[in-house]
């Protein structure tokens, strides 16, 4: 039987890859898709790739009916104010904004700089990366109810990092992280303005980004420093993060330990070869597609250790993680509608 | 008792990656000298010994990037 699904706030970039994936998802119905902004439009007004793909049109979220999963696509801290609404109307909702990453009210407001509107409902919010938490998705037949979405750059800091966290090799971290133009949303701006923003190379947040409490919350205390910059790509997120180990570790070493994370997830791959043009993780290859490439590599002078990982911030980094974790919720088969590959070249 | 001469039509024979310790695997039975590549690291491999069967790092050719 399918899950009837809904999506709220579906004009945006990671309403538009939700629709673009539950839309040929084999267990899923999609029954509605909100825009207060586009009410009564067919899909492809804004979502041009939909064309002729689905008769279905905008509604207001009023009239978004019952479902078994409802996708929350809205502005920072809409999400938490109407999710008493939202629960009401669905068993499971995955929210993809920040509203519910953070289980510890004071960390939200130390980051966001305002109390939560929803305190009592960040304690039990199941943050939605499945390599951590694919257990309380799903417990026994009960779905969860209520499924954060994930910091794109936080997924891409998590992932490289999550294995040297668990071998206790990480002494201080510092995450370079460089990203395409879609992380900054559907909507225009002066820096998304063509001018401005084609060929940049902009250090938009050296220091301070917001997604780094999402990493310490994950993998727990220890130095970590984020620096993050917009180049030129559309899609995309590469992390490039340098670690200061607590102890001498070698190539086999770093082997055993990603492999002990990631040998049975499904959209993760390990991308550290010694020779060839695609010998480590390069986001341009993933566009559209759901997996996470990660990679590493030691300097043999210094003992650093350089973690990489690779996303599509739209996919792995949001609408694509979402449907992942619906599909564990739901008790449907995990990869269901999230075999795309990716492109090459592109 | 000696161990069973692998055949084509045995099961894959793997060998741990002097480089990263993933298999490696060979389809049929591997032959001195002969060169594989680890499907996890992408070394490029020599087969030093067959009894025991035993891999080598091959000698790399260096990369012009272009760059």
């Amino acid at each position: 039987m399918s899950v009837r699904v809904s999506i709220v706030g579906a004009s945006g970039y990671t309403g538009g890859e939700l629709l673009r994936l539950l839309l040929d998802h084999p267990g899923v119905e999609l029954a509605a898709a909100s825009s207060r902004s586009l009410a009564g439009q067919p899909l492809h007004r804004v979502h041009p790739n939909l064309r002729a793909r689905s008769d279905l049109l905008f509604t207001v979220p009023e009239e978004v009916p019952a479902s078994d999963a409802i996708f929350l696509c809205m502005p920072h801290s809409h999400a938490s104010r109407e999710i008493d609404r939202w629960l009401d109307k669905a068993q499971t909702v995955i929210d993809l904004s920040a509203d519910f990453r953070l289980r510890d009210p004071a960390t939200y407001r130390a980051w966001y700089e305002e109390d939560h509107p929803a305190p009592a409902r960040l304690a039990s919010a199941v943050y939605g990366l499945p390599e951590l938490h694919r257990h309380a998705m799903r417990s026994g037949s009960e779905p969860a109810r209520l499924i954060s979405g994930v910091g794109c750059n936080a997924t891409a800091m998590n992932l490289a990092l999550l294995p040297l966290a668990r071998a206790g090799l990480i002494e201080r971290a510092i995450c370079d992280i460089k990203v395409g133009s879609s992380e900054a949303g559907a909507e225009p701006s002066a820096g998304s303005h063509h001018p401005e923003r084609a060929g940049a190379v902009r250090s938009y947040a050296p220091v301070g980004h917001r997604h780094a409490a999402e990493v310490t919350q994950e993998l727990g205390e220890f130095p970590l420093d984020v620096s993050i910059t917009s180049i030129e790509m559309v899609r995309g997120v590469l992390c490039t993060a340098h670690i200061f180990p607590t102890r001498h570790v070698e190539m086999k070493d770093l082997w055993k330990a990603y492999r002990a994370a990631y040998a049975a997830e499904p959209f993760v791959r390990l991308v550290a070869e010694k020779s060839g043009l695609h010998r480590l993780p390069d986001p341009k290859i993933l566009a559209g597609s759901n997996y996470a490439d990660v990679g590493f590599d030691i300097d043999p002078r210094s003992g650093r250790i350089v973690a990489l990982c690779a996303i599509d911030n739209l996919m792995k980094g949001a609408a694509g993680s979402a449907v992942q974790c619906m599909n564990i919720a739901r008790g449907l088969d995990e990869p269901a509608g999230l075999g795309f590959p990716g492109l090459h070249p592109c | 008792m000696s161990a069973p001469t692998p055949t084509a039509t045995s099961q894959p024979i793997t060998s741990p990656c002097p480089e990263c310790e993933g298999p490696v695997r060979f389809d049929r039975p591997p032959l001195a000298g002969q060169v594989a590549r680890c499907t996890d690291c992408g070394v490029e491999l020599e087969v030093t010994s067959t009894s025991p069967l035993t891999l080598a790092l091959a000698p790399e050719v260096e990369e012009d990037w272009g760059e």
